[in-house]
């Protein structure tokens, strides 16, 4: 090991060392998040452990000890192989492209033989990896400099056309969201960012002509007026309404929810887990799962911010903002705020594949706060 | 270190930034939870609620239609149908390929449903077949894992056990149209029924009951879940006809091969015994869904089954017509019994010739009433006519019921045709003409009566001159009994003024029709064993002119005419002669002569004094009933 300058406190540390030093308390919070989960695909298989809630706890279970496993593995592991794993991301991105299985009207997974994977969930790890690399290596001075944005551009922009072109509308805003949450935090400009959102600006009549499909039209069109057609793509939306108002200040019970139990809401395992919450359990429920969230984050950020390294902090950030981001997203689309984009509750929405790379995301905030002390060079093998 | 000093505080700073945003969007989403859950619950509790509970209508059972002994003619049977969501298959085409393999499902079944899945509503089920058998239904019930969006479903159909053999009275029930609806939600229900002829369309509202509802939760599929409250309708009322059903069967048999119409009636309350129209039809056949082609084949059939000729037919009376132009005689001082005539088979009239169907022979002689009754003589009966002028006769015509709708229990009563000189001059424009007078004193001319009209003319001359009006239901509903819950009396029907012994004189001629050595109908008199007799009168209707040549060629030529210009057969009757308590009137459409249709009422009226309907008792006995039992002796 030799990357740790010498004032690194914790050049090397026991594996019983590194125990110690996880953020037990961030576990808890995630179990507690997860129960949530639990309990809601209980109500949703209408009072039965299977199929959903069983299966949930076991993905979980396997989440938590591949979470422990990549939180003891050295931080500068990570940084070294960062551009590996971006790179691997990349390849599988367009083997989809190439050979992909098409499932529910999108070409997203690719079969690895033994399992099917979802390159675009690789994706927003290996992103934010390679981008906390890339401002680790570059000195703030530099940061501002227009030139030194191309590489990052570049890195940003292939994986967000690739996976549009799936098409998967959600991951794709979820790794621009995140990718421009980590410029930000490594200092680039504001006004950057200024013309940045200009410019999206003006894209969005281009993208509506050209980009967006008929389905992707159709739900923002949707959106902005879910009584467009409310037995049709509306009808989700407005039952997800009906069912959030009609839960009222404290929910109608736990499994009493008429929405979601007579059908009426649709995916209720899945997209709209949170409005079957938000029925069963009213606003005092939303609040205490947000609340959760919010600690979950508020921890997030205090692990970035003790961070010695500017990968550690980036790292950590990156991953917690994709985390609010996912959070965000699904609340705000469930409520009606946004059109309805298929992202999935954190470890709560029925699903193997996010829970996966979320818990991996953990993983990885975990292992920055496990080498928080850890000085990492700027560049491999030389001082900074 | 310096510089990751720099870094970090950036990095701190633009966290601070970035975390501000967050908890901006954060507020946002609790911002709208308060909106939604607090704000605007009440509104989105009610939506869900609206959501969650359906009224359901609940059909009632219909009535049943039973005959006087309690047979039912009109029955509810469960219906075993099979539908299809549409939203619930994997595409329609596919359901339905799978489901003909179960059961058989034709190219016209599958473009109505094809047809019908894209005009309903998302998630109402589209009927695709009904009427299963239950082994077919079973079938379904077993295989419905693979039969994705197939479901079976059990409703109620209408049956009629008699089917063809009361078609004419009970009628038939079919799916509501159009036009028919009344706002009242029931009609609106799917496969909902109503009465579309005969004593299910006259009695429908009554039949029909009052819808239930239920108060069901049901989820997004429409699916019931459970019901939360119920509030059972109000069957229909059953309605009892007067008819006998075993005896409507013997004679629906006895006339099948003909087009006839045949009433049988109790003098006394003009309570329809039987009412045969043939050819009839299968009233189930409308349950079962019928193809145009057979619905067209029915409709242009030449003979007409669709038509109830018992009510609907209109036929000149002819020589049943003579008891009322010989009582017209008698009441207005005339002619009397002793009247006599001399027929030497033909009468001049200025140019015109008026014949006697005896005339080849020539003629009968010096006849008085009676034998003019007993013998038909067509010349005493111009004499009459002549005596009377057409006014006269058609008042007493009137008082026996012809000439207008008798108001029975039905659809499509006829009013048949009783002429006088100011009707022909407002109709036609041409004054009344003597010889129209004589033709109608042999009940020809533009005199037209219905079978029924007949049988109540025939009731009313043997039950001493009572204005009888026929009945086909004896208890309908709870509305027709008394306010004690009995049954409500039948009030004795008011006198028609003619006097009694006229009647009498009637009715001896008229029993010497049948009974006497000379009468028309001689050959058909009842048969020793039966132990009663009968009196009648025989009618033959011509249907076109008849010509010179046949005149001259006489019966010969009848054998060749067209079935469609042969002469109606007419006879009524009445039965026992002394105590009468039926009467009959049988109408044989082109039946050639009142001699045939007199030996149909022979089979007719044995079967009637055998079955003795009026003795038996029947539901909702009356006092009518008990004066019909303490008659026969």
């Amino acid at each position: 090991m030799t990357l740790g300058g010498p004032m690194g406190r914790q050049v090397d540390l026991s594996l019983l060392q590194k125990l110690v030093q996880i953020n037990w308390l961030l576990i808890i919070l995630l179990t507690l998040i997860a129960s949530v989960g639990f309990a809601m695909l209980y109500s949703a298989a209408n009072g039965s452990i299977d199929p959903w809630a069983s299966r949930q706890m076991m993905r979980f279970g396997g989440g938590l000890v591949l979470m422990l496993m990549i939180a003891v593995v050295d931080v500068r592991t990570w940084l070294r192989h960062a551009y590996l794993i971006y790179a691997a991301a990349l390849i599988l991105l367009i083997a989809v492209e190439v050979m992909g299985v098409v499932g529910m009207g999108a070409r997203r997974w690719v079969n690895l033989g033994l399992f099917q994977l979802q390159p675009s969930e690789v994706m927003k790890i290996a992103l934010v990896l390679a981008l906390a690399r890339f401002y680790h290596g570059l000195p703030l001075e530099e940061v501002g400099r227009m030139r030194w944005l191309v590489v990052p551009i570049i890195l940003i922009l292939v994986p967000v056309a690739l996976v549009t072109r799936q098409p998967d509308l959600g991951t794709a805003i979820l790794l621009l969201a995140t990718a421009t949450a980590i410029l930000l935090l490594a200092g680039v400009r504001l006004w950057k960012f200024a013309v940045l959102f200009g410019t999206i600006l003006a894209a969005i009549p281009v993208a509506w002509r050209f980009m967006l499909h008929g389905y992707q039209k159709d739900r923002v069109l949707t959106y902005l007026n879910p009584e467009r057609d409310p037995l049709g793509a509306g009808y989700h939306i407005m039952q997800s309404k009906i069912a959030l108002g009609s839960g009222g200040l404290f929910g109608k019970g736990f499994m009493q929810g008429t929405q979601s139990h007579l059908a009426f809401l649709p995916e209720r395992q899945t997209d709209f887990i949170f409005t079957m919450l938000a029925e069963e359990f009213g606003l005092m429920g939303c609040l205490g799962l947000l609340s959760l969230y919010i600690l979950v984050i508020v921890y997030g950020y205090a692990i970035a911010l003790r961070s010695r390294s500017q990968f550690g902090r980036l790292l950590a950030a990156g991953m917690i903002t994709t985390f609010f981001i996912y959070v965000f997203i699904n609340m705000a689309m469930v409520m009606g705020l946004i059109p309805v984009v298929g992202v999935p509750l954190p470890l709560v929405s029925y699903g193997g594949t996010s829970m996966m790379s979320l818990l991996i995301g953990f993983g990885l905030i975990l292992s920055v706060y496990v080498h928080r002390d850890i000085i990492i060079a700027r560049r491999p093998g030389h001082r900074s | 270190m310096e510089r990751d000093g720099n870094r970090h505080k950036t990095f701190a700073r633009r966290a601070a930034l970035l975390a501000g945003g967050k908890l901006t969007l954060a507020a946002l989403l609790m911002g709208r939870m308060y909106y939604l859950q607090v704000l605007e619950s009440d509104q989105y509790q009610m939506l869900a609620e609206e959501n969650r509970i359906s009224m359901r209508l609940l059909a009632p059972p219909r009535g049943l239609v039973i005959d006087r002994f309690g047979r039912e003619l009109a029955s509810n049977r469960q219906n075993y149908r099979v539908v299809l969501i549409a939203e619930q298959t994997n595409g329609v085409a596919e359901s339905l390929d799978r489901l003909a393999r179960v059961i058989p499902i034709n190219p016209h079944q599958r473009r109505r449903v094809l047809r019908e899945v894209k005009r309903k509503r998302p998630f109402v089920p589209v009927k695709v077949a009904e009427n299963l058998t239950w082994e077919q239904f079973a079938r379904i019930n077993v295989l419905l894992p693979d039969l994705p969006g197939v479901q079976p479903d059990v409703g109620e159909g209408r049956h009629y056990p008699m089917g063809v053999e009361t078609a004419h009275i009970v009628g038939y029930v079919s799916s509501v149209s159009e036009a028919e609806l009344t706002g009242d939600p029931l009609l609106e229900l799917p496969g909902f029924r109503i009465g579309k002829n005969g004593i299910e369309k006259v009695y429908d509202e009554s039949l029909r009951g009052k819808a239930g509802n239920s108060r069901v939760e049901v989820n997004a599929y429409g699916r019931e879940i459970r019901e939360l409250a119920r509030q059972d309708g109000q069957p229909g009322d059953d309605v009892v006809l007067t008819v006998d059903a075993g005896l409507q069967e013997t004679i629906s048999r006895r006339l099948s091969d003909e087009s006839a119409a045949a009433v049988v009636m109790d003098i006394h309350q003009g309570e329809i015994l039987a009412m045969v129209s043939a050819p009839s039809y299968d009233p189930n056949a409308f349950n079962l869904g019928m193809s145009t082609k057979a619905w067209r084949a029915l409709v242009q059939h030449p003979r007409k089954p669709l038509i109830n000729k018992a009510i609907s037919g209109q036929y000149p009376p002819g020589s049943t017509f003579k008891m009322i132009v010989a009582l017209a005689a008698l009441d207005a001082g005339a002619a009397g019994p002793g009247h006599r005539v001399f027929c030497n088979g033909v009468v001049k009239l200025g140019n015109t010739k008026f014949h006697c169907w005896r005339h080849r022979y020539g003629g009968h002689g010096w006849v008085d009433m009676k034998q003019a009754i007993a013998q038909s003589c067509d010349i005493y009966f111009y004499d009459l006519a002549r005596r009377l002028g057409v006014d006269r006769i058609g008042e007493m015509a009137r008082r026996f019921g012809l000439g207008a709708a008798l108001g029975v229990e039905l659809v499509g009563e006829s009013n048949g045709l009783v002429p006088s000189k100011d009707w022909k001059l407002a109709v036609t424009g041409v004054p009344w003409q003597l010889g129209e007078t004589l033709i109608t004193g042999i009940g020809q001319a533009y005199l037209l009566a219905t079978p029924l009209q007949l049988a109540v003319m025939t009731a009313r001359l043997a039950n001493g001159g009572l204005a009888v009006t026929p009945k086909l239901s004896r208890r309908q509903g709870p509305e027709r009994l008394g306010a004690d819950g009995a049954p409500a009396e039948h009030p004795v029907p008011p006198s028609i003024g003619v006097s009694a012994a006229h009647l009498q004189f009637i009715a001896d001629a008229m029993s010497e029709v049948v009974n006497g050595p000379r009468g028309t109908a001689r050959k058909y008199k009842l048969d020793k064993d039966v132990e009663f007799k009968m009196a009648g009168k025989t009618g033959t209707a011509q249907v076109r002119r008849i010509t010179k040549a046949e005149r001259k060629a006489g019966g010969k030529l009848a054998k060749e005419t067209p079935w469609k210009e042969r002469d109606h057969a007419l006879f009524t009757a009445f039965a026992p002669v002394g105590a009468p308590r039926y009467a009959t009137a049988v109408v044989v459409e082109h039946g050639g002569s009142g001699t045939y249709a007199a030996k149909l009422t022979k089979d007719i009226m044995t079967a009637v004094l055998r079955a003795d309907p009026l003795a038996r008792t029947a539901l909702g006995a009356s006092r009518g009933e008990d004066r019909g039992g303490g008659r026969k002796t």
